[in-house]
């Protein structure tokens, strides 16, 4: 679950960084495409023969699961952009959900992760609180979330939003923490402003960690979304859409939420590692 | 800007770096640092810039005590290419001081492009600091550090990693800097020829722990300096030799 699905990007600086980063990126990223391509396609067509061959009505064949996420969500009218009024309701709902419980997590995050980063005293005084807040697994909390708010949608967000806030914040804190002395020095001698200094040395030189972090609560928000769908008293989502279908014993739809929540996860995590790369990869040209 | 350290001492916990140095730097004045490597320099300039507070003595600018960083000090640092921030172009690291100047950012880039042309680097300015050598690295240092003006302008070894011809260029850019602007500058080098041909007087510190000044000579040199001309007067070979025997007994 803690995937570290694009770890080479996250870890190398842009100082440590060759002069042809952004094209050196682009042929061996294509270059792994097409194995890796084959692989998923292999398991698919495995997994299409074996689930063929038993006829299990518990484990249906991938064309009739990707038919069924088909029938559901996606075999809308035009001006709808194809999306049904399942997932206008369902979906929908679950990815908003998420957005705001993640957007929530991310600015508390990096504003306190750099509050305990820039201070030794803070970081000293919160690091036993931030490692215990981290060991906790997330899904235990939702309970009390539930008891104290109530279900709907204010506890889900809080949910999503509290359990993706500790990666960011300690990896911000420990990203800002570990800025190069020599650069605070050169902050100095320039008098930078506060906000200066943060835009042009502390966020900047914090990046790659901060990336580090977004990634795990990336992952860690959509857990969540699911979870806080799972529990009863629930209207909507797709975590409901599942529940929902176990109790009518529906499992083609069971699997085609699962096909859909992987699906969510895999873009998803693309397009972060793509504002990563655009972020990290070249310069930013501000000042 | 007047510089004058007063018994300055300096130490790292135990390990004592500086001892009782004292130095009147007059407005305007070049003077260059000369000494073994270890035996303090870079601290000294760290101590100037107000980094490091002092540990004994004092050290004030026009009469007031540093305390913290002072106005209108640069300082090209001994490791720059740490010293530039690699998220930005070669421009926009040359033109972040003149932020506090309150230019408006077109301003700034054409400053910013003015003085990396006199530094021999026009054609980098939107190439990123990892994409250059080292020796373009320093020049963006050094450009950095002038484009703001300073009347205090300390550099720590800031022609240590060029070659011999950018050198000299670079040297004779310093000498214009600091004959048409006044600024007062302090130099960091071990290169004895570099001290005597560049400064209006070289000060020898002798070898740690607890270094201190062991010579003080004034440069008075004939004429307008010039890389040939001047390097062959017989008054620079003698104020070189005197030069190179101190830091060898230092
Ligand atoms: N941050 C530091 N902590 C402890 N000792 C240091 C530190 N910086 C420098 N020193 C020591 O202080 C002495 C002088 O260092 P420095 O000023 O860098 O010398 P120089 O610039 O003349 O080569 C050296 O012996 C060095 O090991
Ligand atoms: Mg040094």
């Amino acid at each position: 679950m803690r995937g570290e699905q694009g770890q080479g990007t996250a870890r190398t600086s842009p100082v440590s960084r060759p002069a042809a980063s952004s094209s050196a990126a682009g042929p061996a990223s294509r270059r792994a495409l097409l194995p890796r391509l084959l692989v998923l396609l292999l398991t698919l067509a495995v997994w299409q023969a074996v689930a063929r061959a038993h006829g299990s009505v518990y484990f249906p064949p991938p064309s009739r699961v990707a038919g069924r996420a088909h029938a559901l969500w996606f075999s809308g009218p035009v001006r709808h952009l194809f999306l049904t009024d399942a997932a206008v309701g369902n979906v929908l709902p679950s990815l908003g959900r998420m957005a705001a419980g993640f957007g929530i997590a991310v600015v508390c995050g990096i504003g306190l992760g750099v509050a305990v980063g820039r201070s030794r005293w803070a970081y000293a005084l919160c690091n036993p609180v931030l490692q215990f807040a981290r060991a906790v697994p997330p899904p235990a909390l939702v309970p009390v979330f539930v008891v104290v708010l109530d279900f709907g949608t204010p506890m889900q967000i809080t949910a999503i939003a509290f359990s993706a806030v500790w990666p960011v914040l300690i990896n911000t804190a420990e990203g800002v923490r570990n800025t190069d002395p020599l650069r605070l020095d050169v902050a100095a001698v320039l008098r930078l402003h506060p906000v200066e200094r943060l835009r042009f040395l502390l966020l900047p030189s914090a990046m790659p960690r901060i990336f580090a972090g977004l990634r795990l609560s990336l992952s860690l928000s959509l857990i969540l979304m699911v979870f806080s769908e799972l529990l009863p008293g629930t209207a909507d989502g797709i975590g409901f859409t599942l529940t929902d279908a176990q109790s009518r014993s529906d499992l083609l739809t069971v699997w085609a939420a699962l096909l859909l929540l992987g699906v969510l996860g895999y873009v998803l995590n693309t397009v972060l590692l793509a504002v990563e790369r655009r972020l990290l990869g070249r310069g930013r040209t501000t000042a | 800007m007047t510089l004058r350290l007063d018994a300055l001492g300096q130490r790292y916990g135990d390990h004592p770096v500086l001892r009782d140095i004292t130095l009147t730097v007059p407005d305007g004045q070049l003077l260059c640092v000369v000494g073994p490597s270890g035996c303090g320099k870079s601290t000294l300039l760290r101590t100037v810039a107000g980094l490091r507070p002092a540990r004994e003595g004092t050290v004030t600018l026009d009469g007031t005590p540093v305390t913290g960083v002072p106005d209108h000090l640069a300082v090209v640092f001994q490791d720059y290419g740490r010293s530039l921030f690699p998220w930005l172009t070669v421009r926009d690291n040359v033109a972040l001081p003149l932020r506090r100047r309150g230019l408006a950012r077109a301003e700034r880039r054409a400053e910013a492009e003015r003085i990396l042309e006199r530094v021999g680097l026009d054609g980098a300015a939107r190439r990123h600091p990892w994409q250059l050598s080292g020796g373009m690295q320093q020049r963006v240092a050094i450009a950095r550090a002038l484009v703001c003006r300073p009347s205090l302008l300390l550099m720590d070894e800031p022609f240590g990693s060029l070659d011999a011809q950018t050198r000299e260029d670079l040297e004779d850019l310093l000498l214009e800097v600091h004959r048409t602007e006044n600024t007062t500058i302090l130099l960091v080098t071990h290169d004895i020829d570099e001290s005597v041909y560049v400064g209006d007087r070289v000060v020898v510190l002798s070898s740690g722990p607890g270094a201190r000044v062991v010579l003080d000579l004034p440069v008075e040199l004939p004429g307008k300096r010039d890389q040939i001309t001047t390097r062959g007067l017989p008054e620079f070979v003698a104020l070189r030799a005197r030069v190179g025997r101190a830091v060898r007994g230092a």
